[in-house]
């Protein structure tokens, strides 16, 4: 295990003490494409070949890690992720002596002397990207690395140098990283590729060998200094190619070379791709589709997909057979595909070598055998923004080609049918298995720990089906009653006994599904908020009461069993556990399509037929608002509006405007509630099963005003909106007032200013996302260290305490009721 | 049965409605000490568990909702309200601790007695700052004469109560300058020798300048809330409104982050952003519990001052290197590790998660007490 990890400067010695080879070719391969030694392809600093043993360890590919190598640089050049360092260690320390003389940076024009040697204080300034001046005189790397190196060791500390020694900035030797982490690539065409850091570093061992031939010819001082800035740019460029001030070093072709700070910055950089995202085997992704007769807690899984994905076992005694009878299988499911002998050998299973792999067969063997019915597995569906993006599901392998999830866990992972791909993965050991089976599986999750309620649920013709089974007038003949439970899994008799009547009551079949030790009292979506409330005596049967498990009245709809809002489902997972709740969740979702399918569900248009006289009532009261908004708009011409504090005139009536028109649509909802003809699209809005009440009225009476950044629309061309209207017109329905409705048909303006509508709400989608998921990754990387400790506080990874008690209150929400410990359903429920 | 001594051992919320319940169904003694019991049990059994990752749980259940916010910027709330940046950039710039809110606002309640819709509302005006800008119809910048020329509005100069006198003697004031002033018209004339291209800085210097009021509150509405009237305010400045007579100290506050920090302390900050998330988050009819936002505001508040969540605050001050490095600035944190000699000791998550090493959290941190001596068999 690793305890910590160091960081540090290198030494020059260090550099050359850890090398395998010093690197003085240029070439890196000789004619007969053997890799030349002294190149960068130097067989000492690695195999890349497989085949090939290493020169320095002796090791394959694969187990050799690989050797540095160095390249002497005949002048020292500056390293460029440290120019500011530098810069600022020369602002402090007297150039003569190296002691450091000043806390602040020397600034000003002021003359200093050094309270150490008495030296006249110079002047730095420093220049983009690797020119220092002291008084105005160029300094060259060599000069700037004899000032760091005067800087006595007991004055590092105060400059915050612990890594080593400053004038280890200023490179000498380079340290040259080994062939494994810059493998060159054989084309198809026999041609070989080198990695973007070999191209650089033949370029800096080019310039390197040119300039010491120079030296060493004694060339002109001019020609010296061109090569040695020449190799400091190769040097710089081959740490980071993004400096500022600097050209980009570039490929043959044009396109800039990443190099190694190229290499780990950004999302596509070592750091954040390949670190902190890993690859990951025994995986599979393809398409969703639904299937409500399968558990929550499964998942359907392609019988191509089990066949492909295994598990390891062990075998022991006691499954020996059962082994050996998946080891004869072995392509045909349920079989296995490879088995590990006990020295470490990995064999293929083929229906020719099965038998006699089955005979050989004996304790200490590893039989890797297919998915099964029951294996646990992990089911994930990108983007994964909370903790229920993955969770362990069963397995359940079907014939198809798709993976298949109950309905009722579409919301936490916010996954419907138009496409979408999930991801599934199965783990391999034991301890694995466990911790997701105990941690993971989807029971465990149906409580959010977001707001402490259920976020699995059940979900549209769930509830539907059960609101309409629920209601009071809803009697069923025995057997159908009968036939309905046996139908979603109840043996009559242990599961359920009907009450002995020949008419049942939809409440009586429902409360067989609800745990005996059940009681509560909560009002339903129904409720309409009367002033006194009549409780059991409520008319429109919206106040529910269970009792020990009986649903004494009232209509089960979203507010009992759908996701966030269901208190029934909340209270059987708080006091019967997660396997009740389980069993709960599967058997009222199936009893709810069940029931529809007995009784039949559709929609129609004439779901939505108003009576005539009632659309000539909200014709008319459309006529007069519109009277009132030319008013207002005569008003406002007169200059007598009434203006709003902080509001220009303008901005004034556009507010009285918005107001006025509002109220057609709450007329509108008293007529649509009082008269839109029973049906089942009502019933879908009246039980929460989907659709609002705005929906309806927008369908069938009204579509009402469409707006813009929360204004009316004043968007287009030049003093109007469309050119179906005058110049500067205020009106309503010249600044997107829908009178239509969507069964009607909108007229030809009325539908672009709906379309604009939906137009910024895609928009709007799209820009949020981005910002949203920034807002996500810091606020991830901000609080991730957060844990709680054995001693119940909170405390950051610098075991800072953050928080004494957890939420102030030490309440888990994922344990909790919508946040909090409800002690009235503690008594109710217990005592 | 003993309340007092239940607070101590159940939260002060929990011991409160046992006594409310119990009072409800009134309950005898032994069916208390029973119900007692029961909630004492399922409160052990709610609590954290060692280990959890409460802040990975926290980051999430803020920032999964956050992707169903709209990011419509301004919001009516009604007709006679001020405009407010609300959703999504509200809560980005509540977490990056933004210097300046981009609408800062007060809410300022009054103390009894000045708690009438008149003195409210006198109140209100009189903190409300008057600029020169406010009362000037037009200004003139006369090259020729070396001067500036302001009109003023009459209606306006009404409606404020103030007269062409009080604004010239305060421009004199603030520039000892010269100046004429007659009933609709103020005249700047610059000092001699003064360049040219002074004026129109001169200009936009005048017309800035306070007349009166307090400096930054730009609009004022009174309104009436519960049975008190508070004043509204667009702009912010509260160590000066609170100076005012009359303003309840104990309760008026401002959005502003930081100077809500300058003025009242962290303590303040901390519940500042909670006020301020909760209401941002149930605006948008979220549903997040307020322990999570505790969090966040804790962890930007433990050190003493405020840190935005971001490279500048909270996570560019982890302890590991790796952990920062990963986040952002990869090469200055190495570099800088590197100088410095830092020494990754692998404590917290995301550095474990690099070296395929099992992370010390939930199951993870369970551990050895006896660690055998290493090298010995």
């Amino acid at each position: 295990m690793i305890e910590n990890i160091k960081f540090g400067l290198l030494s020059p010695q260090m550099i050359k003490k850890m090398s395998a080879a010093e690197i003085t070719k240029t070439e890196i391969y000789d004619a007969d494409g053997f890799p030349v030694e002294g190149g960068l392809m130097d067989p000492k600093l690695g195999v890349i070949d497989p085949g090939l043993r290493c020169r320095t360890c002796g090791e394959r590919m694969g187990n050799c890690p690989g050797h540095f190598g160095h390249i002497e640089l005949v002048k020292p050049v500056v390293h460029i992720l440290y120019t500011k360092t530098i810069y600022n260690i020369l602002r402090v320390v007297c150039h003569d002596c190296g002691r450091v003389i000043s806390k602040k940076p020397l600034v000003g024009k002021s003359k200093r002397t050094c309270p150490y040697c008495g030296a006249e204080v110079k002047t730095v300034k420093f220049e983009k990207p690797y020119i220092y001046k002291l008084d105005g005189k160029t300094l060259n790397p060599q000069e700037l690395r004899e000032i760091l190196e005067k800087i006595p060791d007991e004055d590092l500390s105060k400059l915050g140098i612990k890594g080593g020694r400053p004038e280890w900035l200023v490179l000498t030797v380079l340290p040259v990283p080994p062939v494994t982490m810059r493998p060159s690539i054989t084309l198809e065409t026999g041609e070989r590729s080198e990695d973007d850091l070999t191209h650089k570093l033949v370029d800096i061992v080019r310039i390197n060998k040119l300039l010491n031939e120079n030296i060493l010819s004694g060339a002109p001082d001019f020609i010296i200094d061109d090569l040695w800035e020449l190799l400091q740019y190769h040097v710089a460029t081959y740490f980071d190619n993004e400096v500022s001030g600097l050209p980009q070093a570039r490929h043959r072709s044009g396109r800039p070379l990443k190099t190694l700070a190229q290499r780990l910055k950004t999302k596509e950089g070592r750091f954040r791709h390949n670190l902190t995202g890993k690859r990951v085997n025994f995986s599979a992704r393809t398409v969703i589709s639904p299937d409500p007769m399968i558990s929550i807690n499964e998942v359907g899984v392609p019988l191509m997909v089990a066949k492909e994905l295994t598990i390891p076992v062990m075998i022991r005694e006691e499954n020996l057979d059962e082994m050996r009878k998946l080891v004869l299988n072995a392509d045909r499911w349920p079989g296995a595909n490879y088995v590990i002998r006990p020295d470490g050998k990995r064999k293929k299973i083929t229906r020719e070598n099965a038998e006699e792999i089955a005979k050989e067969l004996s304790p200490g063997y590893i039989v890797e055998r297919h998915l099964q019915n029951g294996d646990i597995v992990l089911f994930n569906r990108q983007p994964s923004l909370h903790r229920m993006s993955i969770m362990a599901h069963r397995v359940r392998v079907t014939p198809w080609r798709t993976f298949t999830l109950n309905l009722c866990v579409c919301p936490p992972y916010n996954a419907d049918f138009d496409g979408d791909e999930m991801n599934l993965h199965v783990p391999q050991t034991i301890e694995a298995q466990a911790e997701a089976e105990i941690l993971m599986e989807v029971q465990h999750h149906i409580r959010s720990p977001r707001f402490g309620g259920p976020i699995i649920g059940c979900e549209q013709d769930h509830i539907s089906g059960c609101f309409l089974l629920t209601k009071k007038d809803t009697f069923l003949e025995r057997s159908k009653a009968f036939q309905i439970l046996c139908e979603i899994g109840m043996r009559p008799g242990i599961d359920f006994t009907l009450p002995k009547k020949n008419k049942i009551s939809g409440k009586d079949v429902f409360s067989m599904l609800i745990p005996k030790n059940i009681n509560t009292e909560f009002k339903a979506k129904a409720c309409r908020g009367c002033e006194k409330c009549r409780k059991e005596k409520c008319p429109y049967d919206a106040y529910v009461v269970v009792k020990n498990g009986k649903l004494v009245c009232g209509v089960i709809d979203s507010k009992a069993i759908g996701r966030e809002k269901g208190k029934l489902l909340s209270l059987v997972e708080k006091f019967c556990g997660t396997e009740e709740a389980h069993k709960f969740l599967d058997r009222v979702s199936q009893l709810g399509i069940r029931y529809l399918d007995h009784r039949g569900f559709t929609c129609g248009l004439d779901d939505y037929d108003i009576p005539e006289e009632n659309l000539q009532d909200i014709r008319k009261y459309i006529e007069k608002t519109k009277q009132r908004v030319n008013k207002l708009i005569e008003k406002y011409y007169a200059n007598e509006i009434e203006i709003l504090p902080g509001r220009t005139a303008k901005e004034s009536l556009e507010a009285h405007i918005l107001a006025e028109l509002k109220g057609v649509l709450s007329y509108a909802e008293k007529l649509v509630l009082e008269n839109l003809p029973k049906s089942d699209s009502l019933v879908m809005s009246q039980s929460g099963a989907r659709g609002s009440l705005v929906n309806l009225i927008q369908i069938s009476t009204c579509v009402g005003q469409e707006t813009l950044l929360g204004e009316r629309i004043h968007r287009g061309y030049r003093k109007r909106v469309l050119s179906h209207f005058n110049w500067n017109e205020l009106s309503p329905e010249a600044h997107g007032f829908v009178k239509s409705s969507y069964k009607s048909g909108l007229n030809v303006y009325e539908f672009f200013f709906d379309v604009m509508n939906g137009r910024e709400g895609l928009m709007d989608k799209s820009l949020r996302t981005k910002h949203s998921g920034y807002m996500e990754r810091r606020l991830m990387n901000a609080l991730q260290d957060l844990k709680v400790e054995y001693d119940f506080t909170v405390r950051d990874g610098r075991k800072v305490i953050v928080q004494f008690v957890p939420g102030e209150d030490g309440i888990d929400p994922a344990k909790s009721d919508w946040g909090e410990i409800d002690v009235e359903n503690i008594l109710l429920n217990t005592i | 049965m003993n309340f007092e001594k239940l607070k101590e051992e159940l939260p002060e919320k929990i011991a409160e409605k046992i006594k409310e319940v119990s009072r409800k169904y009134k309950l005898d003694e032994n069916k208390k000490n029973k119900l007692v019991e029961k909630v004492k049990d399922i409160y052990e059994k709610s609590k954290y568990e060692p280990g959890e990752a409460i802040g990975v749980v926290t980051a999430q259940s803020i920032s999964e909702p956050a992707t169903q916010m709209t990011m419509r910027t301004y919001h009516v709330a009604g007709a006679a309200e001020i405009k407010v940046t609300l959703g999504l950039p509200r809560l980005i710039e509540i977490f990056d601790a933004r210097r300046q809110p981009s609408t800062p606002m007060m809410k300022i309640h009054l103390k009894k007695d000045y708690n009438t819709r008149e003195k409210a509302k006198e109140i209100a005006n009189k903190i409300r700052e008057l600029k020169v800008e406010d009362v000037v119809k037009s200004s003139v910048v006369d090259i020729l004469n070396n001067q500036i020329e302001f009109f003023l509005d009459t209606e306006l100069l009404e409606k404020y109560d103030v007269t062409p006198e009080e604004i010239s003697k305060k421009i004199k004031e603030a520039f000892k300058i010269n100046i004429r002033t007659s009933k609709s018209k103020i005249t700047v004339k610059l000092r001699e020798g003064e360049e040219i291209k002074e004026l129109h800085k001169m200009k936009t210097k005048v017309l800035s300048l306070n007349i009166r009021g307090i400096k930054g509150i730009r609009q004022t509405i009174v309104r009436r809330e519960g049975d008190e009237w508070v004043i509204l305010t667009l702009g912010s400045n509260l160590k000066k409104i609170l100076e005012v007579e009359g303003v309840d100290t104990t309760r008026t506050v401002s959005n502003d982050i930081h100077e809500t920090a300058r003025v009242l302390g962290i303590e303040a900050v901390r519940n500042l952003i909670i006020e301020e998330v909760t209401k941002t988050l149930e605006e948008q009819g979220l549903d997040v519990i307020p322990r999570h936002i505790t969090l966040v505001a804790d962890m930007m508040t433990v050190d003493g001052i405020v840190k935005p969540i971001g490279r500048y605050g909270v996570a560019g001050a982890k302890g590991s290197v790796l952990a920062r490095a990963n986040f952002e600035e990869t090469i200055k944190h190495l570099t800088q590790a590197a100088l410095a000699g830092e020494v990754d000791t692998l404590e917290s998550s995301i550095e474990n998660v690099m070296i395929n090493q099992v992370v010390p959290m939930g199951t993870g941190v369970v551990e050895l007490v006896f660690s055998p001596k290493k090298g010995k068999k």
